[in-house]
């Protein structure tokens, strides 16, 4: 077994990147996802890590250098939060229409305005459809530990998607936690150096990018949707290798003492953690409450979705964005998931801790609280933003 | 391209588009786009090359006379040699006029 050391999140993210031994890193900074480049940097610098760090001059840069990179060949790495991921926007859409395999670690903070600093989910929500796989970590543990599966999964020559590993900005990645790191040799094998399908390459010239006519457009967004969903069965095997080789077993959907209760908290991203906390402090109280957190945002896992919470009788689902004008992101998809059943619980969504706020194990058991009186009261389908004043 | 790209279905698309064939837009006919085509007089062509220089389209090549034609094939029927011609050598006429 590897190493159990305490260290801040942000450095233990950097740790892996460097352990996943990758060719390429460009970003710029911004918080607060600083600190994981800030220590890659030191690590290319002092010739710990054989790599090129290119210091761009915007995060729109970065991502582009990331991808003329793979289009080589090379692993590559970026990292970014909030106005950062807007501005790269552009170039997250080509990456996964070029099927190039990267990584970006999303320390997800805030879009302005007002302008923030701190954590929430609005940053990725802003792309939520430019077809990359989309993880969403709670643990510094499960931050380490999908740098690799992400590089695993995204090279498989069955998938050639860019991934994003999401971890809370702040209440992630800026604290110490313990991490058992892995054996440098048994990263080597599961992840053998990047063999790419196509390259740019001088010796064998090839077209990327090129320009599709109406009459070809559709087909090639159904290729590359297609093989995006189809990609679930090759992240759950990618999974499964992974917990051979650690003892650490992941899922698209994760459950917590949900298999009998009435009422299930779902959750994204390291709420999971605190809401886990409330569900114990409610069993004790005598209420069935159980908890559904998702791991896999994109492809969205539909089936396992449906399957951890079809037979309970009340969803309260928490998101930490707003579609300004809907409602939350994660409480659209998980409706959608259940509208095709003739049974199937009723969704109260809240908004919670957007830029940063506080939500402790008691304000999750405040929501449960609050969406069981509505559901008696007749409204099974609730939407607010919870704790507003006023 | 072996056939034309609406005949493709998605399953055949190579993955992430790449075209494995280098050069090949040299297959695809821009000439439909055109309404107009350049007819060249010989009389008052004087081969300075300027239609070539300026076709934004490569379409001009020099043949074994030493006259500059423009591939209708590639020709957009932009109108630019016609405009450029020192001599008014290059006249634009409609396609269907010449049937
Ligand atoms: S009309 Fe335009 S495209 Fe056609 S040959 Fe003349 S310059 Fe070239
Ligand atoms: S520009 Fe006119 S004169 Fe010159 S080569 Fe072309 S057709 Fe002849």
């Amino acid at each position: 077994m590897g190493k159990r050391i305490g260290m801040e999140v942000s450095i233990a993210a950097a740790e892996a990147v460097k352990q996943a031994n990758v060719d390429v890193i460009s970003a710029y900074p911004i918080t607060p996802q600083t600190h994981i480049v800030e220590h890659l940097s030191e690590l290319v610098a002092n010739g710990e890590l054989d790599a090129e760090f290119f210091c761009v001059e915007s995060e729109h840069s970065a991502l582009s250098v990331c991808l003329g990179a793979a289009a080589t060949g090379a692993r590559t790495f970026t990292c970014t939060s909030s106005q950062g991921l807007v501005l790269m926007s552009e170039i997250t859409y080509i990456a996964s229409g070029l099927r190039l395999p990267m990584l970006m670690i999303i320390s997800n903070r805030t879009i302005s305005a007002p302008l923030s600093i701190w954590n929430d989910h609005s940053d990725v929500m802003s792309i939520r459809d430019c077809g990359w796989i989309q993880f969403f970590v709670e643990n510094g543990q499960e931050v380490y530990d999908h740098v690799f599966v992400s590089y695993r999964l995204a090279e498989d020559r069955n998938v050639l998607f860019p991934v994003i590993i999401n971890m809370d900005g702040f209440i992630l990645s800026h604290v110490i936690e313990p991490i058992e790191l892995i054996e440098q040799e048994k990263i080597n094998q599961f992840l053998p150096p990047y063999q790419p399908l196509y390259q740019l390459h001088p010796d064998h010239p090839v077209t990327m990018g090129a320009f599709a006519l109406p009459s070809i457009f559709a087909e090639a967004k159904k290729a590359q949707e297609e093989a995006l969903l189809s990609s679930i069965p090759k992240i759950t095997e990618t999974w499964k290798a992974f917990g051979d080789m650690t003892g650490r077993y992941y899922n698209p959907v994760e459950i917590y003492k949900a298999e009998d209760a009435d009422t299930l908290l779902v959750t994204m991203g390291c709420f999971g953690e605190t809401a886990s906390v409330a569900v114990d402090k409610m069993r004790e109280g005598g209420k069935s409450v159980g908890l559904v957190k998702i791991r896999l945002w994109r492809p969205f896992p539909f089936d396992d979705l449906k399957k951890a919470t079809i037979d309970a009788k009340q969803l309260v689902v928490i998101d930490r964005a707003i579609s300004v004008g809907a409602c939350g992101p994660v409480a659209a998809e998980v409706k959608a998931a259940l509208y095709g059943k003739d049974q199937r619980p009723s969704v109260y969504n809240f908004v919670a801790g957007i830029s940063g706020r506080d939500v402790t194990s008691s304000d999750f058991i405040k929501m449960v609280d609050k969406a069981e009186r509505e559901m008696e009261e007749g409204n099974k389908e609730g939407y607010e933003i919870y704790g507003v004043r006023g | 391209m072996t056939k034309p790209e609406s005949e493709w279905t998605w399953k055949e698309l190579t993955v992430g588009n790449v075209i494995l064939e280098p050069g090949n837009a040299s297959q695809y006919r821009t000439g439909d786009w055109k309404t107009l085509k350049p007819i060249l007089n010989k009389e008052l062509c004087i081969h300075c090359g300027l239609c070539y220089i300026f076709c934004p389209d490569m379409a001009y090549n020099l043949n074994e006379e030493g006259y500059f034609i423009g591939d209708l094939f590639y020709c957009k029927g932009c109108g630019i040699c016609a405009k450029e011609c020192p001599t008014g050598a290059i006249t634009m006429v409609l396609e269907e006029e010449e049937k």
